[in-house]
């Protein structure tokens, strides 16, 4: 039903203008995007009830650099035998070393655990040890140790640094606009955070230290997104005086809309390239990034702006109402 | 109508060519050099040490590329790699011990460049290869350690005043000291007051029995932190430059641990080993009777060792004691004359063993010995003035204050140096590292040259001034980076995709507005100074949010996140600059003086 409402309003156009024109949107009418306002919100809640679910059930795959433990990357000449792989390592009392294949069938990934007993620091030596004694050829590409406490503070430290960028985007939209902007934004994008992480719980892909950093730059960047339609809902409150509020946003939306999908086209062309080119290692750090600006172009548009009519945006938000009462007394 | 004054103009174009020949020195690539720097502090790196790596090259018919000296060495750089593998074997023989003759990759930009410092970017550990370490300094073991010596001390301090005691014993962070009655407790007080200042006294009467609990004093408790700290980062420097590792990083990082960055390193179990290694000190006799020759056998029951000057001294077996009876050793002065001095303090055993081997050899000469990898080394080799007691020990004589200050490292160092646990390790291959590097590179010329297409297809002309700009970032961004000598990590390179990716928005708020302005009927001037003017407000606010952000990531992220981090943050500078600047002057140049103009390609 949803969809047929879209698609009246929007005209993507080729011809008819002025011949070589290129124009994804030329939108004639302002999409009344407010009305389906109670729609998105319910789709919102329940991706994001699902999102927390799966967050709660499964849990986030946490890398070795939250969990603290050992990862060895080793590079074979020829496609490696996990199975003997495996059979090695049991030899030296690492039964619960995980081995699997990563990138090609050349490279291994061994993940070992963190152990009271040994020293992490002595681990990596005696698996590349055991394992070169069987075949000469094994190189070691990388070797991540991280022990229990860094670990314990980098966990600390992600949730501390998520805090201040929460905190600082509401406080900034709360100086520049208002406290309801600040709020309305700030909790469509943390939905968007909730929603990558449940996406990385779901798929129960590594959760490491770079997938932290991609979902803090999503956080910024997606705020981004919900900062260029406040811009223009504030200024249309000082443009279209007799229009309601929900035409106002509607338009706002309307007229930045072609803005939103070619920058974030762009940029997720950079992303694109990434995820396919960047390697095993930026590979979850670009999925983060696809799933939070996917998400986050739903959301600043419609979950953002719903969240604002609900906390009862006005024009006297920006209109002083003294300036009005001025005019009046002549 | 849409012109910028000159002065704007101008500096655009000086920022630009900035860029320009910052960013150059990325595009020349590095070349396989060796890198020779002095071992000890007294050997510095000048044109005598340059001519005798020249010479040395020369006669073995190597030719280098280039040889020149900086402040700490003397570098010389080859064509290829074996030419550079050849130079460091005959440098190290030639040279002898007293140097680190190293691997190192220098840029191959030309002279002017590296004189107006313009430097290639700094590769992280991911992208160069080599290894990372965190250590995190046991603190509560070297706190017990000290507490443990001052019980002992304060034991043979009483013993030797004669004040009876009943007991001392260490509990925790606490000394408890027993008398039988509060009159020698007093005296007992006194005593250890004067002589321990950095013990916190307290009496406590306790089912009959008087007691004196001592414990550290904050301060005190601080100096020994900070004093196992930097003894840490001496005795890691020192094994560092045995590993022959040309830029070692070697850093406090918070109160208790130390990072250590071996770019180029391989073998991590040597780099370990060699980090990891305990040194220990013996203290012997010299022994006077025989002299040393070269060539014949050392006399039966004694060694040859050299002084760090390097001649050699014949030293008896016998070991008097080791490292572990000296608590501290401290550089300062002589009381009575004012000379620099070093004084070592001992705990009780080694108190008595020295009194007694000072009583029996006053004029003589005793050894302090530092091992370190089975090899011994002798710290120094003072005269024995007279018999010395009480475990309080001064080194004076014909010493610098920087002489002295070595020396209590140096001592330190094989006595007291608290223990160290790797907690953190990440090692990276070269070939990964230059894989990183192609990755990095080839997906953000792949997601630029797609962008570009996409831009100048949908906005014809203005589509093509944001490439430029875009373009323009780039080289800003990298140059700036070039500058900082930032650490430029993988996640750092994704960083610079992604501020690409990010920065093209600016310009679509732009150009977006620029349309609109002209649908509602503007005038193509009147349409491109609303647009600039109208996208700024936003441009900036939309920036802003992402900055804070990347401060964020800055501030609690660790290594290579914050690589992403600076990268980030001077990613959104630089395009605030060129997405606003650059191409609004380009749009100048392009249709500002143009007065009656009636169509702009804008798509």
């Amino acid at each position: 039903m949803t969809n047929k409402i879209f698609l009246i309003p929007l005209q993507i156009c080729g011809e008819g203008n002025k011949g070589t024109n290129m124009e994804f949107f030329r939108i004639k009418q302002d999409i009344p995007f407010m009305s389906y306002g109670r729609y998105t919100t319910s789709i919102s809640l329940v991706t994001f009830i699902v999102a927390v679910i799966f967050l709660a059930t499964r849990g986030l795959n946490f890398g070795v650099d939250f969990t603290g433990g050992t990862v060895l990357e080793m590079h074979y000449a020829q496609p490696a035998d996990l199975n003997k792989v495996r059979e090695q390592l049991s030899g030296i009392g690492l039964n619960d070393a995980q081995v699997q294949n990563f990138g090609t069938s050349h490279d291994v990934l061994i993940q070992v655990p963190l152990k009271q007993n040994t020293s992490g620091s002595k681990l990596s030596e005696q698996v590349r040890d055991t394992l070169h004694s069987q075949d000469a050829s094994v190189e070691m590409r990388r070797v991540e140790f991280v022990g229990p406490q860094v670990g314990k503070e980098l966990v600390e430290n992600g949730a501390m640094a998520l805090l201040l960028v929460s905190l600082g985007i509401v406080c900034y939209l709360w100086m520049r606009f208002e406290w309801k902007f600040g709020l309305a934004a700030i909790i469509a994008n943390l939905h968007d955070v909730v929603i990558i992480l449940g996406f990385f719980a779901a798929f129960q892909w590594e959760f490491s230290l770079s997938v932290l950093a991609a979902v803090l730059a999503v956080l910024g960047y997606s705020v981004n997104e919900s900062v260029v339609v406040f811009d223009r809902i504030r200024e249309n409150f000082r443009k279209l005086r007799k229009t309601e509020v929900a035409g106002i946003i509607d338009n706002a939306i309307t007229r930045t809309m072609s803005r939103t999908i070619i920058t974030h086209g762009c940029t997720q062309i950079m992303v694109t390239a990434m995820l396919f080119l960047g390697g095993e290692t930026l590979h979850y750090f670009a999925l983060a990034l696809t799933i939070g600006i996917l998400f986050s172009i739903y959301s600043s548009v419609l979950v953002a702006s719903p969240l604002l009519m609900i906390f009862g945006v006005s024009r006297e938000d920006f209109i002083k109402p003294k300036a009005e009462v001025e005019e009046v007394l002549p | 109508m849409n012109q910028y004054p000159l002065w704007k103009n101008l500096l655009i174009l000086v920022a630009l060519i900035m860029g320009l020949v910052y960013t150059l020195p990325n595009l020349y690539g590095e070349s396989p050099a060796v890198q020779v720097s002095p071992l000890r502090s007294g050997v510095t790196a000048d044109s005598t040490l340059m001519g005798r790596v020249e010479t040395a090259l020369k006669t073995s018919g190597l030719n280098p590329d280039a040889i020149s000296l900086d402040a700490t060495s003397v570098k010389a750089r080859f064509a290829d790699t074996d030419s550079q593998l050849k130079a460091k074997d005959i440098l190290q023989s030639n040279l002898g011990e007293d140097f680190v003759v190293a691997l190192n990759l220098l840029p191959r930009s030309p002279q002017w460049l590296t004189g107006i410092s313009a430097l290639p970017m700094y590769l992280g550990l991911d992208l160069r290869g080599g290894v990372h370490f965190l250590l995190q300094i046991d603190m509560k073991g070297a706190l017990d350690k000290a507490l443990e010596s001052a019980a002992s001390d304060i034991r043979s301090t009483l013993r030797e005043q004669n004040i009876a005691y009943a007991g001392v014993s260490r509990d925790g962070r606490l000394v408890t000291v027993k008398f039988r009655d509060a009159e020698t407790r007093g005296k007992g007080e006194n005593e250890i007051k004067q002589h321990f200042g950095g013990l916190l006294l307290n009496d406590k009467d306790e089912g009959g029995e008087f007691l004196l609990v001592a414990a550290l004093k904050p301060e005190e408790e601080k100096r020994i932190q900070d004093s196992a700290v930097q003894q840490n980062l001496i005795t890691l420097r020192n094994r560092v430059n045995e590993l022959g590792v040309a830029e070692p990083v070697i850093q406090q990082q918070g109160a208790d641990r130390i990072v250590v960055q071996l770019p180029g390193v391989q073998d991590t179990a040597r780099a370990k080993d060699i980090l990891g290694r305990t040194a220990t000190l013996e203290v012997r006799l010299v022994d006077e009777e025989h002299h040393y020759a070269e060539g014949s056998p050392v006399p039966f029951g004694t060694e040859m060792f050299k002084e760090r000057d390097g001649t050699p001294l014949l030293v008896k077996k016998a070991v008097i004691f080791t490292g572990e009876r000296i608590s501290d050793a401290q550089p300062g002065f002589d009381s009575r004359d004012n000379e620099p001095a070093v004084h070592i303090n001992l705990d009780g055993v080694g108190a008595r063993k020295f009194k007694e081997a000072t009583r029996e050899n006053v004029g003589k000469r005793m050894a302090i010995i530092l091992f370190e990898k089975g090899k011994g080394e002798i710290v120094t080799a003072p005269v024995i003035r007279e018999e010395i007691g009480g475990g309080r020990v001064q080194i004076t004589g014909r010493m610098s204050t920087e002489e002295t200050k070595n020396t209590a490292l140096l001592l330190r160092a094989g006595a007291l140096a608290a223990p160290m646990d790797i907690v953190e390790e990440r090692t990276v291959g070269p070939s990964l590292g230059a894989d990183n590097i192609t990755r990095g590179f080839h997906s953000t010329q792949i997601g630029f040259t797609a962008i570009s297409i996409f831009m100048i297809a949908y906005y014809l002309m203005f589509g093509g001034v944001s490439v430029l700009a875009l373009g323009a970032n780039l080289l800003l961004l990298v140059a700036l980076l070039s500058m900082l000598q930032a650490t430029l990590t993988l996640p750092g390179m994704a960083g610079i995709a992604l501020t690409l990716g990010m920065a093209i928005d600016a310009n679509v708020l732009i150009n977006e507005r620029i349309r609109e302005e002209l649908h509602n009927g503007n005038t193509p001037q009147a349409s491109i100074h609303a647009g600039y003017e109208h996208a700024f407000g936003t441009i900036l606010d939309s920036n802003i949010t992402t900055l804070i952000a990347g401060i964020a990531l800055f501030m609690f992220g660790s290594g290579p996140i914050r690589g992403f981090a600076v990268v980030l943050c001077l990613g959104i500078l630089t395009s605030m600059f060129s997405a606003v600047l650059v191409s609004r002057a380009l749009v100048n140049l392009i249709y500002g003086r143009k007065p009656r103009l009636t169509k702009v390609a804008i798509g």
